[in-house]
């Protein structure tokens, strides 16, 4: 931390006031000023490497060195907490998934971006431009980072069938009882609905995050089976790992960079995941800037940075997540050959069957009047219910 | 220091010595301040927020629209009410654990061991405080987990290890973490007793038995609850040691969620609980002598 005197602080206040003069109606600057000396993000854990864990995936110094913003990273242990992290007023912004970017954008903690200045966004899939989860009224708020799927992944040693579907960790779990990984969110009450939307087409489920009172009560007993069936909850992706090093859970819902981490040791551990045939909930990830920003100009630099075709590329195979630009694909041959063609980086048709996180709301997220649905504090209240009950 | 200010330094001090109250009100002033606007004062705001509006979309709290809804939620629903009684028990456990131990242990520190060896207890007492809580509680895991220390033990004999997910691992890990919190007091209170007391009853006739029955629990039980002031409450307070390493939620854990998660008023609303069991406990605590005993 650094100390800052009684001058300075209004020193910086008169700074800030004075950058605020320059802005537009929306809220977005015309021009970019000279960099700060730091720039401070809330992040999904991987997503701002600085080769600590493998010295060759590092898209941070270089940053670093080419603009004197030094960057300090805090990793969120879900949305919710995100959210939360953002509206310390302590952060100039951060990789928000759409559960928490469509919140952030309802209370205006996030401001509309200015892609003029941003001038990697142009190579940006259209199909990752001006997305309910990334744009308010036409206007971006933010550039993506990357999307992709959560996965089920098993120990191979213990689980010697590859499952192809979500019921081993919902249903018959018994043959693995006590050694189930789940995510530990709130956002996970999502799984269970996708997995009911299939398994009991009667409760007339329609989208996994927007739940009427039968529904979610459905959710929350299976989710209470599966508790009372031993499940092990994983909040840090590090005790996920270690649970799966450690043999305590041997199948779970993960992301790809656990797959990655696990592969990676040496020796390799004995896992393996797979996009079951129901589907899966994903994210698809965008950098926003918070709306009293004490570094915009470092945050806007960093968000043409995470575009480009290096960055891009080395931050996405890192994770295991699609690229969002061609030329990042394109780059991500020398580093992980096929990288986009697994990941599906283009393929519109595929991310159609991905249910990417979304804030559920009291409204369903629809057109009509209704306010049929529980919303994001009935979700996270249930989980706290589940989880501590 | 340059002689105009010396002097004015002087002038201050001789207005100063006849006024005896000014001079407590400039000792004070920092002191209090820090204590009534800097830790009241947050504290004061932190618990407002517990009857305090919320949005459930944006999370944003409106100051002074007043609402008992998370107030109620933590009445109503059972979740925070079974929260509460498994820290509670735990707490009480961890308590009890501590004192039993403790006690021998104290015993012999202040009453058996020779001066060179009871300074080697008080050293082998306080050594494991000077490592991090963060570093114990690691150590732990590293003995509870699923291929860790504690299953290899018990590999021989066909029990599987406990894994990170039990609740008496929270028991476990935190009666050994104050531990010494226990051990010091009891050591202090039973020191404090006159070795004259003792051959008193022996000269009345009471066996050893008797003595320690009739003399020596009673003068040293206002020890006891001092140590169990700390052994209680540092439990009660604890979110770091069930989440790591028994996978299970305290009253800490539920506030820390919902702050993390941005629930501020439930998170404040619930932290009423553990501060009027804490209030009730002093108080308990007062009334058997604790106090004098610290």
């Amino acid at each position: 931390m650094r100390r800052l005197s009684i001058p300075a602080a209004l020193v910086t206040i008169g700074l800030v006031m004075a950058a605020c003069g320059t802005s537009g109606p929306s809220g977005a600057p015309t021009t970019l000023g000279d960099n700060e000396d730091e720039l401070n993000l809330i992040i999904w854990d991987g997503y701002a490497e600085k080769g600590a864990v493998d010295p060759a995936y590092d898209w941070v110094t270089g940053f670093e060195d080419e603009t004197g913003c030094k960057v300090n990273a805090t990793p969120m242990t879900d949305s919710a907490n995100g959210v939360s992290l953002l509206q310390g007023g302590q952060y100039d912004g951060g990789s928000f998934s759409g559960d928490a970017t469509i919140r952030l954008m309802a209370s205006g903690d996030v401001v509309a971006v200015n892609v003029d200045l941003i001038p990697n966004y142009k190579d940006v899939f259209e199909g990752l431009k001006l997305k309910d989860f990334n744009s308010k009224d036409g206007v971006p708020y933010g550039v993506p980072h990357g999307r992709g799927p959560n996965l089920l992944m098993w120990n191979t040693d213990v689980v010697t069938t590859a499952p192809t579907s979500w019921d081993p960790i919902f249903e018959g779990g018994s043959a693995y009882q006590g050694k189930i990984s789940v995510y530990d969110s709130s956002i996970y009450i999502a799984d269970a609905a996708l997995h009911l939307m299939q398994k009991d087409p009667d409760l007339g489920i329609t989208n996994p995050y927007q739940l009427n009172d039968e529904q979610f009560a459905a959710a929350i007993d299976l989710l209470e089976k599966q508790r009372d069936n031993g499940a092990v909850y994983w909040g840090l992706l590090t005790d996920q790992v270690q649970s799966f090093e450690s043999g305590d859970t041997v199948i779970g819902t993960t992301w790809p960079y656990q797959v990655n981490l696990l592969k990676g040791e040496d020796p390799p551990a004995p896992v393996e995941a797979v996009l079951p045939d129901e589907g899966s909930t994903g994210w698809s990830d965008t950098w926003m800037i918070y709306k009293d920003a004490a570094h915009p100009n470092c945050m806007y630099r960093w968000m043409n940075h995470i575009l480009s075709p290096e960055a891009n590329a080395e931050a996405t195979v890192w994770f295991g997540e699609a690229a969002v630009t061609q030329k990042a694909c394109d780059a991500a041959e020398a580093i992980s050959a096929g990288h986009c063609e697994q990941q599906h980086a283009s393929d519109e048709e595929y991310w159609n069957t991905i249910w990417y996180w979304t804030t559920p709301q009291a409204d369903c997220a629809d057109n009509d009047d209704a306010t049929t649905c529980k919303d994001q504090d009935a979700w996270i209240e249930a989980w706290s219910t589940l989880r501590g009950a | 220091m340059s002689a105009p200010n010396e002097g004015r330094g002087r002038r201050f001090a001789r207005w100063l010595y006849p006024r005896r109250r000014a001079q407590l009100w400039f000792l004070l002033a920092a002191p209090l301040l820090w204590i009534v606007a800097v830790y009241l004062g947050s504290l004061l705001i932190l618990l407002l927020n517990a009857f305090w509006a919320k949005d459930a979309l944006t999370n944003t709290v409106t100051p002074f629209d007043w609402t008992l809804k998370a107030v109620i939620d933590i009445v109503t629903k059972p979740v925070y009410a079974i929260v509460a009684g498994r820290t509670l028990l735990i707490a009480v456990l961890v308590t009890i654990t501590d004192a039993v131990l403790a006690f021998p242990i104290a015993y012999y520190m202040a009453r058996v061991a020779s001066p060179r060896r009871r300074g080697a207890l008080v050293v082998a007492v306080l050594l494991p405080l000077w490592a991090a809580y963060l570093v114990k509680t690691f150590a732990w895991r590293t003995i509870l987990q699923g291929n860790g220390f504690l299953s290899w033990l018990l590999s021989p004999f066909g029990i599987p290890g406990p894994g990170l997910d039990e609740l008496p691992n929270a028991w476990l890990v935190l009666s050994y973490l104050w531990l010494p919190y226990m051990i010091l007091p009891i050591y202090a209170g039973l020191e404090r007793i006159p070795e004259s007391l003792l051959e008193a009853s022996a000269d009345l006739g009471a066996k050893a038995g008797t003595t320690f029955r009739r003399v020596i629990l009673p003068l040293a039980f206002p020890a006891v609850v001092a140590g169990s002031i700390f052994t209680f409450s540092l439990s009660l307070g604890d979110y770091i040691v069930p989440d790591l390493v028994a996978d299970a939620k305290f009253i800490g854990n539920l506030i820390y969620d919902n702050s993390a998660l941005g629930n501020l008023p439930v998170a404040a609303a619930y932290s009423l609980v553990p501060i009027v069991i804490m209030l009730v406990y002093l108080v308990v605590a007062r009334r058997l002598g604790a106090f004098e005993s610290l």
